[in-house]
């Protein structure tokens, strides 16, 4: 479904403020696969998604998804294939448009965008359905615009944006960090609910351990620009919080300098 | 005097429905877009120029004249939006670009700073023969029905699914482009649409004053602005977009009134601009001091006296 071969990238090359965010990057993901990926600050988490989005260029190496080459292609045309929720819920959504019109446009991803009605009766009708699944209550509310919604409603709202297509890989980065535990937990079982229920191909990065474990059917651990760790199946569903750190603690040879994953 | 008074207000209003369609166009780019497209002043002499210089060295039919007019603003839309996402050239200053750059083009159109249009045929005195109605009553005619048009295919436009990615990008461009929307041409569309309507209105005006003048669009996009603002704090923001976008036009129309009346007080026509550029800082203040205002009258220390907190 995804192949990644060699992929680099450096912020800034060439001047004071060079970053190196991604080191010779080769992974792949079957059809299905729910990868959860953890790491600390810095260690190339977001720029591995943004890679695959097409948010900056890439400076070596290929990606395919479902087939397609998708490494020199804009941000625009790689979000025919891609569904995108984002650490912060005010990326995701349009505020000054309504719920209605949000969804309409997410349903339009990939396809000509012409003359004839942004929104009709019969998209409405479908949207209410799918707003009621997510148990919010926005199904009564479809008429109102979006920047009036609580950071979860837009979360969960962007969620439901980004599956209403059938995307070949949901990217999910830090979704719920910005959300109350209550809210949070929430828009995770939604998000499981989406996943595994749409049979859909997903990354999410967290920094919760234990979601990291629980969720999904693999898991991968960033270092440094790398993947230091990719376990799946049964010994991932085995692991324990002290087993990750301890495999950080090996391959960064030092010790967790993150608050935020011991929290866990 | 009230003759007078009356007769200046109707002038008013005639003039206010004109400059109302150059509004409408800043409207999309200020408000819909989020940009400040500076453009606007060059792009309105653009469209007087054309249109004037068809009519008066071709003697094209005004209507084709004008609307010939009007796609030499969309172009110029055009170069400031592809100035802006294609060079990464921020969008104040694409639009001062292209500005600067239309003064010279409009001298090369017209070939000479000013270009009277007493004697030629124009849409309003071709319309003044055919129905013997007064000039003035004939450019508040001719404005309403070209603003009932714009309002009406406008609503429409932006309620499609292209008018509605306009909408997307200039509200979210993030969100736009994850939702596989090309936020560049959508700005590059928005600004064209928004410079041909600016265009209209200069064509217009120009036919209406009877001169085209490379210096006729100096100021306007404050001129828009004002009308834009005018509107909002007399009209509110409404929710319709029909109603939104008639709230322009009668702010171009109620801006005209004021400019009439203090003229008549006896302002110096030289410092007009100055007036208008006082209007439209103390009307962008305006909402910001009435926040502070209520923030302020319902503040309690205590929470006590009533108030609910
Ligand atoms: N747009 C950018 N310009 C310059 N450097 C960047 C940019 N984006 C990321 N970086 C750098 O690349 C490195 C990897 O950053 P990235 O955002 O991928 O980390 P992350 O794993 O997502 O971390 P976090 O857990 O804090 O979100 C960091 O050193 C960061 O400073
Ligand atoms: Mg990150």
């Amino acid at each position: 479904m995804l192949k990644i071969s060699h992929v680099s990238k450096t912020f800034n090359r060439g001047t004071i403020n060079e970053r190196r965010a991604l080191t010779d990057i080769h992974f792949e993901m079957d059809k299905g696969d729910f990868v959860t990926v953890i790491g600390g600050n810095g260690a190339g988490k977001s720029t591995l998604l943004n890679m695959i989005a097409g948010v900056y260029p890439i400076d070596c190496g290929t990606i395919f998804l479902d087939g397609v080459d998708i490494s020199r292609k804009p941000e625009y045309k790689r979000a025919a294939l891609l569904g995108r929720v984002f650490q912060d819920p005010m990326l995701g959504t349009a505020a000054d448009m309504q719920i209605d019109e949000n969804l309409a446009l997410a349903a339009r991803r990939g396809r000509s965008r012409g003359l004839s009605w942004g929104v009709t009766k019969k998209e409405r009708e479908e949207y209410r359905e799918k707003l009621a699944q997510l148990g919010l209550g926005l199904e009564d509310r479809m008429t109102v615009k979006v920047g009036l919604l609580s950071g979860g409603q837009r979360q969960a709202l962007t969620l439901l944006m980004a599956a209403l297509r059938e995307p070949k890989l949901l990217l999910l980065d830090e979704h719920t960090a910005a959300l109350d535990p209550k809210t949070a937990a929430k828009v995770l079982e939604l998000t499981e609910e989406i996943v595994e229920g749409g049979g859909l191909t997903a990354m999410m990065v967290t920094h919760n351990m234990r979601d990291a474990i629980h969720i999904g059917n693999r898991l991968i651990m960033m270092h440094e620009g790398r993947i230091i760790y990719d376990v799946r199946g049964e010994e991932k569903k085995g692991l324990t919080v002290a087993d990750l750190l301890e495999k950080f603690e090996q391959a960064s040879g030092g010790t967790l300098d993150n608050d935020r994953m011991l929290l866990a | 005097m009230i003759i007078s008074i009356l007769k200046a207000m109707q002038g008013a209003v005639g003039q206010g429905a004109l400059w109302g369609i150059m509004a409408l166009g800043i409207y999309i780019t200020y408000r819909i877009l989020d940009i400040a497209d500076l453009t606007v002043d060059g792009s309105f002499a653009l469209g007087g120029c054309t249109c004037g210089i068809l009519l008066a060295e071709i003697g094209l039919d005004p209507v084709a004249a004008t609307l010939i007019a009007s796609l030499a603003g969309v172009a110029a839309g055009a170069v400031t939006g592809i100035l802006h996402t294609q060079c990464r050239i921020p969008a104040i200053l694409a639009g001062i670009l292209t500005q600067l750059g239309l003064y010279s083009v409009n001298l090369r159109i017209l070939g000479k700073s000013n270009q009277p249009l007493l004697k030629v045929e124009t849409v309003f005195n071709g319309i003044v023969d055919a129905t013997g109605l007064e000039k003035a009553w004939v450019s508040i005619l001719v404005g309403v029905v070209v603003l009932i048009m714009l309002i009406a295919v406008l609503y429409w436009f932006f309620g499609t699914e292209m008018g509605s990615a306009i909408r997307a990008t200039g509200s979210n461009e993030n969100m736009a482009r994850s939702q596989g929307m090309n936020t560049n041409f959508y700005k590059i569309l928005g600004l064209a649409v928004s410079n041909g309507l600016v265009a209209l209105s200069g064509a217009l005006i120009s036919q209406h004053q009877g001169y085209a003048d490379v210096k006729q669009g100096i100021g306007a996009i404050v001129v828009g602005l004002a009308s834009i603002i005018i509107g909002e704090v007399l009209f509110g923001k409404r929710r319709n977009f029909a109603v939104k976008l008639s709230a322009v036009v009668l702010g171009s129309c109620i801006y005209r009134i004021i400019v009439a009346v203090v003229l008549q007080m006896g302002l110096n026509t030289d410092d007009m601009k100055l007036f208008t550029a006082a209007l439209v800082a103390v009307a962008l203040s305006v909402p910001t001091f009435l926040e502070k205002r209520r923030q302020a009258a319902s503040y309690s220390e205590s929470g006590e006296g009533g108030k609910t907190c």
